[in-house]
């Protein structure tokens, strides 16, 4: 019989580490259960735009659906709903665990789940109803900004309240990697608005003001949380310490000194000093620093266990998290070369790469850290390991045939658009069937998070029975045939 | 507590850095610079002026910059010069009056920073935006026929109407009149000229 009840807590130190998880319960709950709506409302977002690109009558002709909206809710929900909700999850529960505390300002930071989460909501309807700002990754009327910023400050104090309680000596790398992103973001969003949307700048320093911000909030925000949710999930599966303590510290500094100077390549050949492009080139450049260095860390780190990814679930994503991250971030170096540019710069490239990172680094580890941390919360395992298989190969497959069309459809629109012989509307028409392959592989990956919504959804409910081990992706488990057993007995 | 000090107050110059270097130099390199008195005696750049100013708005509520730039990229890097879509680069000076800026990424559709010398038709630009496929069959533009008032078969036609060219008509439309939104965005997009030759974008 698999259905039994949970063992008892067995040690002083687990028990410890069930009242810290205790304490985090609600409040991580509701930002990952949060996070996994908005993905799914982004996701449906981006099909919708990708579908109008190839067939634009597609719900034509309604002005809040129209694709430049459609499109700039789509990119805000991902990055704020999905990206700012899973990442401050992952940022509390991480935080609380490796300081050892309990999760401090619990009903503040419940409120503030729910301000945040009600900010995005108007925020996308102040888009569609055609408020939007106009800056790329900034959309959100002003007005909604205090919505997100107010309860983002709450995670502040409480990633610093927990940081100077903690019981640890030792402090662990993921924390520096998380202390960095609770500097960094209030920051980054502060000045970006003060810059772009108030005014403190003008022309085209504001565009830099824009792409300095569009390139951080996935550099130095998404990126950061990605890297210490691998930096904890990757040893604490396999069992084994991280490889090196010296490449980590490399890591993170050359990361936080070098990506933050990177943005300006996405203005390359616009009308900007010849040095404000050159300096976004030589950031991207030396990313090969820390990318290799984690890279070395977290790939020696696994070498030996690999035969663990046919079991486990968190160490599956995570790990598919960790590989795409070097292979995205060689890509993303390479891409920011003014020769490369020169044929990739304005076309479906770039949205390959995005879509690269976010969906094929950021997304699986925050996944990663849902499928370790959602059984340990709830106190329950998950209930289908067939829809945890369902949801990877969603997410390995769709993303991969995502980055492939756009990219390879980006080269050869690049290189026609060089080409003045060719009639532009030919360059249209040349990539449209690499469009539908795109809504394919969107389609894939909508299909992947609803099958992990509806084991989240019963990971959340409370169950008669629950396993005493955890889910693995070799088992049959499903708790729908326990459930009609006992109705058969 | 030293160490916390250090690695928050080193995560926070990273920051400070990149955003003096990026941002704050910049925008105070460009400080100084102004509008430049034509032979004629009007200034390039001008500022945007109501219907302008309207069109502008509408430009960036539809989001347009997802598939349009408004940057011309300089001889010998691309192709934009050969393609027709300026007669010189962009520099600084063209965007004095661009509040929020709309320099774009994205090249679904062309180049748009000249688009008022390359298409200075009104009635073009008012058929293109009620249903792109009347004059670049096979583009992936949305319609904007909201910005549109229809005028079907035996009504009175005014005069500002634009005739749909025969064997393009959908419906029984014949014409179409643009409403207030439409003549703005008409009006913004016939003023994106930068064929003022500066004398910066020559070096």
């Amino acid at each position: 019989m698999i259905a039994q009840p949970l063992p008892p807590a067995i040690g002083p130190e687990f028990e410890a580490r069930v009242e810290v998880d205790g304490s985090s319960r609600a409040v991580v709950v509701l930002f990952w259960g949060t996070s996994l709506l908005w993905l799914t409302v982004a996701s449906l977002a981006g099909i919708i735009s990708s579908i109008k690109l190839h067939s634009p009558d597609f719900l034509g002709g309604i002005e809040w659906l129209t694709f430049g909206r459609i499109r700039a809710v789509h990119w805000d929900t991902a990055i704020y709903g999905f990206g700012g909700l899973a990442a401050s999850g992952t940022l509390l529960w991480l935080q609380a665990r490796l300081c050892q505390v309990r999760l401090p300002y619990r009903n503040l930071l419940l409120v503030g789940g729910v301000v945040f989460n009600i900010g995005i909501l108007l925020g996308v309807i102040g888009i569609l109803m055609g408020q939007s700002t106009g800056v790329e990754t900034l959309e959100f009327p002003l007005w909604a900004m205090p919505l997100l910023v107010v309860p983002y400050v709450f995670i502040v104090i409480a990633n610093f309240t927990m940081y100077f309680k903690k019981v640890t000596k030792h402090t662990y790398v993921s924390q520096w990697y998380l202390m960095a992103v609770t500097v960094w973001f209030p920051i980054l969003v502060l000045s970006a608005e003060a810059c772009t949307n108030l005014g403190a700048v003008d022309g085209v320093a504001q565009a830099i003001a824009n792409w300095w911000y569009g390139h951080n909030v996935v550099g130095l925000f998404a990126t950061p949380t990605g890297i210490a949710a691998a930096y904890y999930l990757i040893p604490k599966v396999i069992g084994k310490p991280i490889h090196s303590y010296h490449l980590s510290l490399l890591g993170f500094w050359s990361n936080a000194i070098f990506y933050n100077w990177a943005g300006t390549h996405h203005l390359t050949g616009g009308p900007l000093p010849a040095w404000t492009i050159t300096l976004g080139v030589v950031g991207s450049l030396m990313m090969f620093i820390p990318v290799i260095t984690i890279g070395i860390n977290h790939h020696m780190t696994m070498l030996g266990s690999f035969h663990l990814l046919k079991t486990s679930p968190t160490l599956r994503f995570a790990v598919m998290g960790s590989m795409v991250y070097t292979l995205s971030s060689f890509q993303g170096s390479l891409e920011a070369l003014r020769s490369h540019q020169e044929v990739t710069h304005f076309t479906h490239y770039t949205i390959g790469h995005v879509h690269f990172g976010m969906y094929g680094f950021f997304a699986p580890l925050m996944f990663a850290m849902m499928y370790y941390g959602m059984p340990r919360l709830m106190d329950q395992e998950w209930s289908s390991a067939r829809l945890i298989r369902i949801h990877f190969w969603c997410t390995l497959v769709g993303m991969l045939i995502y980055v492939f069309a756009m990219c390879y459809a980006g080269i050869r629109q690049g290189l026609m658009m060089n080409d003045p012989a060719v009639p532009f509307l030919n360059i249209v028409r040349f990539t449209i069937p690499y469009l539908g392959l795109r809504t394919l592989g969107g389609v894939i990956l909508l299909s992947g998070t609803i099958a992990f919504l509806i084991n989240f959804i019963r990971i959340i409910t409370p169950h008669k029975y629950t396993w005493a081990t955890p889910t693995l992706l070799d088992s049959e488990r499903d708790w729908r045939k326990v459930v009609a057993k006992e109705k058969e007995q | 507590m030293s160490r916390t000090f250090i690695l928050a107050l080193g995560i926070f110059l990273t920051i400070a850095s990149s955003i003096t270097g990026l941002v704050i130099i910049p925008n105070w390199q460009f400080k100084a610079l102004q509008p430049i008195v034509k032979l004629d005696g009007t200034r390039y750049p001008e500022p945007y002026f109501g219907e302008q100013a309207k069109g502008r708005e509408i430009y960036i509520n539809q989001g347009c910059i997802y598939c349009h730039t408004q940057q011309v990229r300089m001889k010998g890097y691309g192709a934009d010069i050969r393609r027709g879509w300026g007669t010189r680069r962009s520099v600084p000076r063209d965007y004095l009056m661009d509040r929020p800026h709309q320099l774009g990424t994205m090249r679904t559709g062309p180049d748009l920073a000249s688009i008022g010398a390359r298409q200075p038709s009104a009635e073009w630009h008012a058929l293109h935006l009620y249903n792109p496929q009347i004059t670049s069959p096979g583009s992936v533009m949305p319609r904007f026929e909201y910005f549109f008032r229809e005028v079907y078969d035996g009504e009175v036609i005014p005069n500002d109407a634009v005739k749909i060219p025969r064997g393009r008509q959908a419906s029984n439309a014949t014409h179409i009149v643009p409403t207030d939104r439409g003549r703005a965005v008409i009006a913004y997009l016939k003023r994106l000229n930068q064929s003022y030759p500066l004398p910066e974008a020559n070096q």
